[in-house]
Parts: structure tokens; sequence; C-alpha cells
């Protein structure tokens, strides 16, 4: 059987940055969270890419910092990280179980899956009503709005759909 | 330098100029705001215009030929350099007077950013593409804030009123072309800011008048941004913008 060196090697890495997540939301990969674009390799040298959530989004450098120091503690000293901007980052590419680990951690996952429009029913992380009010567009970070439960009047954050 | 590459470089330099100052204007209502979620509303709208000018800024220092850095145009230029609209770096006034700035802006912003997602340059119309997104849910709270406003009480009515009259004539630059823009336009590269206006001006009549606010007469018009000419109010902006670049140079986080 013949494998492919180069496909193993990227795979090894993709698992390595399996352990760096969203410095603002810790339960979140940079691959649930869609930010994680690509991983190449060339000779020694690694190559990652990746995508801005919000063009202003300060954990950005935090997130670059932090691949770096991942991929170096494995022993990869060549790293280069890139920021690619199009296609444009949205919240579509957040993975299902992305979703679930935002609910279980108390922040209402994007309930559309067409950016921008306005789709299903958020729902209460916490009692899972539907009789939420929101708030404001805007909440803790740039990628949340606050909502607050009408049932159990709990505020929560909603990652808004972009 | 050609003067492709020269009109190019300007056009980012204009575009991150107008983000920076609206960017940096928004920053000064943190811990000002009238209450906490809106307080982080404003400066969260606040980063992301901060976000784009350091965009338009990083493409512009790779096509620069001087050795800028995304950082030496922020900090590093004077008042006569800036290309920004005028409407940007005006105070922030009120919280009426803030947002009615931010529904012009935003509405303009929309229109704008549709026409350079299809720049025949790839990184403008990347920025664009993620910019776009991030206007259309400005538009989308600018607006709301501004029927509560118009259509809330007496005294918010007013204010709101004052804030557009006011800003009405800062409307004008907005559409108003360079001949370094329309060469660029020619090319597929830049957006022909005047056909904007239609567009623009049918969403301001919507939402004044469910706001049940007049629509100022266009009876003044203000300019000069994009040739380098601002309010007195630039000066006394880059005094703090600029302050901990003059007097630590090359301080870096």
């Amino acid at each position: 059987m013949v494998v492919d060196s180069n496909t193993t090697e990227t795979a090894r890495l993709f698992d390595i940055l399996s352990s760096v997540v969203d410095p603002e939301i810790p339960v979140l990969t940079l691959q649930d969270l869609g930010v994680l674009r690509d991983i190449s390799v060339d000779g020694s040298e690694v190559t990652v890419t990746i995508t801005p959530t919000y063009a202003g989004c300060p954990a950005m450098e935090t997130m670059r910092a932090d691949i770096e120091s991942a991929l170096a503690t494995a022993g990869y000293k060549q790293v280069v990280v890139q920021q690619k901007l199009s296609p444009a980052w949205t919240t579509d590419w957040m993975s299902q179980s992305g979703r679930e680990k935002l609910r279980a951690y108390g922040i209402a996952p994007p309930v559309s899956t067409t950016c921008g429009q306005s789709g299903g029913q958020i729902e209460c992380p916490q009692c899972n009503s539907a009789e939420v009010k929101r708030i404001s567009e805007f909440g803790s970070t740039a990628c949340k709005a606050l909502y607050q439960c009408q049932d159990c009047r709990e505020p929560f954050d909603y990652f808004k759909c972009i | 330098m050609a003067p492709r590459q020269e009109a190019l470089l300007n056009y980012c330099i204009a575009l991150g100029d107008d983000s920076l100052m609206l960017g940096h204007r928004l920053s000064e209502w943190c811990r000002n705001g009238p209450f906490l979620e809106e307080d982080l509303a404003l400066t969260n709208t606040a980063l992301d215009f901060i976000g784009r000018a350091r965009m338009f800024f990083s493409y512009a220092a790779e096509i620069d030929d001087k050795g800028r850095s995304e950082d030496d145009f922020a900090y590093l230029r004077d008042c006569r350099e800036y290309r920004n609209f005028l409407i940007n770096e005006l105070p922030n006034g009120d919280f009426a007077f803030t947002m009615a700035r931010q529904l012009m802006v935003d509405a303009y912003d929309v229109g704008f950013f549709a026409g350079l997602s299809q720049s025949s340059d790839p990184m403008l119309a990347g920025i664009a593409a993620k910019a776009i997104k991030e206007s259309r849910y400005h538009l989308r709270r600018s607006e709301d804030w501004i029927l509560r406003l118009g259509d809330g009480t007496e005294e918010s009515h007013e204010r709101t009123q004052n804030a557009f009259n006011a800003l009405w004539g800062y409307a004008a630059e907005m559409f108003d072309m360079t001949d370094e823009e329309q060469q660029l336009v020619k090319a597929g590269i830049a957006v022909d800011r005047g056909g904007l206006k239609a567009d623009w001006v049918t969403t301001m009549h919507a939402v004044l008048s469910k706001a049940t606010l007049e629509i100022p007469a266009d009876s003044w018009a203000i300019g000069g941004g994009r040739k380098g000419e601002h309010s007195e109010h630039l000066g006394f902006l880059l005094a703090e913008l600029q302050f901990l670049q003059r007097a630590y140079p090359g301080q870096q986080w």
C-alpha cells in the first residue's frame, strides 16, 4: 500500500491544532468555529491558513500565537500563519458539534444557515424556551448579541448569524 | 510608481481613513454609552470599523513603494494627508447625532461595499465581501435606533431631527467622484459612488418618514475630505489618536 506521506502529515497537523481553541469561547476549537481553513506542508515549512471572524476581532492575534505555539511544542519550527479574507467567514461554517458545545456552554448557537437571513427560532440555552427577547444587537464580543429568556428570565449570549 | 498603482494606493488610503476616523469616534463612546448594552454595541461597531481600516492600510502598505506600514498610515500623517469624508471625523455630539450619522454612513456602506465586492482587484473585493456583512448588521441597528428616537419622545424626536439637519449637507461628498477614482472605475477596480446616490436617498427617505422625521432640504453641502481639506475637528482627533506614536516613536504592543 502506498501512503501519501504529505496527507498523513497534514492529518497529524490538524490533529495537533484540534487543541487550539477560541480564546474568548474556549469550548470551541478553531476548526469548530470555521476559522481554520487549511494546512499545507512544504518540506519543513508548515503554512496554516486562517480567516478572521470579524474584521476587528481582537482574538485573531491570540489565535495566531496559539497556533504557532501548539506547532512549536509538537516540533514544528518553521510555521507561517497566513490570513485569508476570501471567501468571507460565515457562521454557516460552524460545525454541528461546535453548535452543540456552544449550547452546552450557555451560548445560543446561530440559528439560520443562510447568512444574513433570519430563519430558525432562537432558544434559551438554559431551559430551551422559545420565548426570548433581544436586549441588544451586540453582546460581550463582536460575534454575539444579547438576549433574555422570558420564561426562566436568564440573560444569555446569542452567537450572531453572519 | 505607475499612475495606476498610485491611484490604487490613494484609493486604499482613503477607504482606510473613512473607517479609521469613524472607528475612532465610535470608540470614544466607550464607558460613555447611555446604558451598558449600548456601550458594548457602539464599541463593537468601532472594532468593525478599525478592523476595516487595518485591512485597507495593510493592503496600502503592500502597494506602497516607500516601505510604509499600516501603522505609519494610521499614526504618522498630518491632517492634510488624510482623505476621509468629513462626516466620519465630526465629534459624536449626543446619542441622536451619533446614530443619525451612523444611519447615513451604514446606508452608504451597504451600497458601496456591494459595489466594491465586484471589484476586479481581488483584495479589495475580499475586504468588501467581509465588510458588507457587518454593514448590513450595522444598518439594521442604526435604522432601529432612528425609528425609536424619531418616533419616541418629544425630546428624542427633536434631537434626532436636529442631528439630521446638521448632518445632511455632509452627505454630498460621499457621491462626488475624484478624477483619479474615475480612472480606477474604468479599470473595474473602484466603485462609481455617484451611482449609489439614488438608492441611498430612497433608504433615507424610507427610514426618516417611518420615524416621523422631516427629510432635510438639500440647501447646503460641504466637502473636501478626499482632497485633504478637513474640518477643524480632525486635528484634535489626531492629537489623541496619534499621541502615543508621537511621544514614543515606534512603540509596539
